[in-house]
């Protein structure tokens, strides 16, 4: 089964982290490494992103014609996607514990940044006769 | 070049994949490393896609790909240093010996060690499949990859570990004894039965790949009845299968929606496919304990044999679904027995079965109960509660076909 695991975050999370000492920088990018090469060790890596900061981010609708009409900036408050991974593990608690993982990243002074993990299945194909 | 340009590369990679788990059985035996041997045989079958399509098939493939992969297992002995020089005095007599034993019996029984092997109980359930399809399918891990829909690097290190875990665990490349066979076999028939699943069910990714897994699992399910041909429970297994993919083309409409059972345009059921289905039941059901793939795949037959839905022997298919509850505590038989309840007693009766399922939490919790629920609300003339059920159950499952056909079930009686 797979799932989506999804970092959301404000734009005053960016401003926190770009204070961010020299050293807490590189120990959470070495932890952010570590992390990706489990997922490939484990054999259960699908596939992940991170998005660009959200200031040109718009919502887009289409208008007459289908023409786009679109609609931004957003307050500073708005919570955008930040980054997202996706696993194909054989059960939730699974994802749950590969999410926790990502959560313990470690901030300012090496604890725990505690980011909040949005954990979501994937739509896909799941069907048992009861064997 | 003549050869070349008739010699597509199908009949090659068929070929490849029939005698690759033969090779690897042989390479096993000889040289007693799995996980090596596992990679040699690919070499060999890599080596043998490059040359044979400009070559042509060599007069004996079996032979030249043996003799490539023992080749690759000296060579990989050698590589692992000269404080292994004794091990590899003796890896390069066994690769000198002179090549017998090709006669059928000891090379099923290789197939067939290899078959439990890689669906080893230790091994996960993903695990396992991957290394099935591979090492005895003859599959590449690229082709693996697309159809589970992750990268290649990804399925890769899943079969990699996969050898791990059976290095690890020191499993000897033997037969199971008697006691231990039974356990190995039930591992066996869900691994093969899980790979043709993910191809019957697949709703995403590009359809022939995924269709492909059914066809591989069908195909492995022959293999392993031919290893075992008194088996029943394998019987069982591929009479389901065929069966149930008898129905391929009639289960989905143009746009890839579910057409219920009972919907279905029964002229396009595949009637060979039904009716080797049936005489692999016919034959297994007298021959000793009716194991749950034997119930299952009767119950398939029972649908397949009615040419209308108001032909179905509901009776029939109740008696049966009674007779797998008590071997099985899985939801789906539960709430699949309360339907052939409703169909032969009236709905209130279905009604009354899953009213009682909600100690169960396995039950309770399950998405089907709500879909279920509501098919017998809607049996019993009270579309409005059906339709919420149906919304219910829309909002809980995890399949997108599933969830659009129920909510045009919502949107039919008139949900809103």
């Amino acid at each position: 089964m797979k799932y989506i695991l999804m970092m959301h975050g404000k734009r005053a999370d960016w401003d926190e982290y770009t204070g961010w000492s020299k050293e807490d920088l590189q120990r959470n990018v070495a932890y952010m490494r570590s992390f990706s090469r489990e997922l490939n060790d484990r054999g259960v890596f699908v596939d992940t992103k991170g998005l660009a900061l959200p200031h040109e981010a718009k919502i887009v609708r289409a208008g007459q014609n289908g023409e786009p009409v679109t609609d931004g900036v957003f307050p500073e408050s708005k919570e955008f996607l930040a980054g997202y991974w996706v696993i194909d593990v054989e059960t939730p608690e699974q994802a749950y514990q590969i999410a926790a993982r990502a959560s313990a990243a470690p901030g300012p002074g090496g604890m725990p940044a505690n980011m909040p993990i949005e954990v979501r299945q994937v739509l896909g194909s799941h069907s048992d006769l009861g064997l | 070049m003549a050869l070349s340009e008739y010699a597509s590369d199908v009949p090659i990679g068929h070929l490849l994949r029939e005698l690759t788990p033969q090779v690897l059985g042989m390479v096993v035996r000889r040289f007693r490393d799995f996980a090596a041997a596992e990679d040699a045989v690919q070499e060999a079958s890599i080596a043998a896609v490059m040359q044979w399509p400009q070559a042509g098939i060599p007069e004996n493939p079996r032979a030249w790909l043996t003799q490539v992969a023992f080749r690759k297992m000296t060579d990989h002995i050698r590589g692992e240093s000269a404080r292994r020089r004794r091990e590899t005095e003796v890896a390069e007599e066994a690769a000198r010996a002179p090549l017998t034993g090709f006669d059928a019996a000891p090379m099923n029984d290789d197939t067939l060690v290899l078959l439990f092997m890689c669906c080893h109980p230790a091994l996960a359930p993903s695990s396992a499949i991957a290394l099935t399809l591979r090492a005895v399918g003859g599959l590449t891990t690229a082709e693996i990859a697309n159809a589970f829909l992750v990268p290649e690097a990804t399925m890769a290190q899943r079969i990699s570990r996969a050898k791990q875990t059976i290095k690890a665990s020191g499993i000897p490349f033997q037969l199971p004894g008697p006691e231990e066979r039974r356990v190995r076999l039930r591992a066996l028939l869900h691994v093969l039965y899980l790979i043709f699943n993910e191809g019957y069910t697949a709703t995403s990714g590009p359809h022939l790949l995924r269709a492909d897994l059914s066809r591989e699992g069908i195909r492995l399910a022959r293999m392993a009845l031919q290893l075992e041909p008194g088996n029943t429970e394998i019987s069982g297994l591929l009479a389901l299968m065929l069966l149930t993919d008898a129905r391929r083309h009639a289960r989905t409409g143009s746009n890839d929606e579910l057409i219920p059972l009972s919907q279905q345009n029964r002229t396009l059921w595949d009637r060979g496919q039904i009716a080797e289905g049936v005489a692999l039941l016919s034959a297994a059901l007298p021959k000793g304990s009716v194991g749950p793939y034997q119930l299952q795949a009767a119950i398939a037959a029972v649908h397949d044999e009615a040419e209308h839905p108001e032909d179905t022997d509901w009776p029939q298919i109740l008696e049966l679904y009674e007779l797998l509850k008590r071997m099985s505590d899985n939801p789906m038989v539960i709430l699949n027995h309360a339907i052939a309840a409703a169909m032969v007693h009236g709905p209130k009766e279905g009604l009354n079965l899953l009213d009682g399922l909600h100690g169960e939490p396995r039950i309770a919790a399950h998405h089907r109960l709500d879909a279920v629920r509501a098919h017998l609300l809607e049996m019993a003339g009270a579309p409005q509660a059906a339709a919420k059920y149906y919304l219910a159950a829309a909002g809980k499952t995890v399949n997108l076909p599933e969830r659009n056909y129920l909510l045009m079930q919502a949107a039919r009686l008139g949900s809103r």
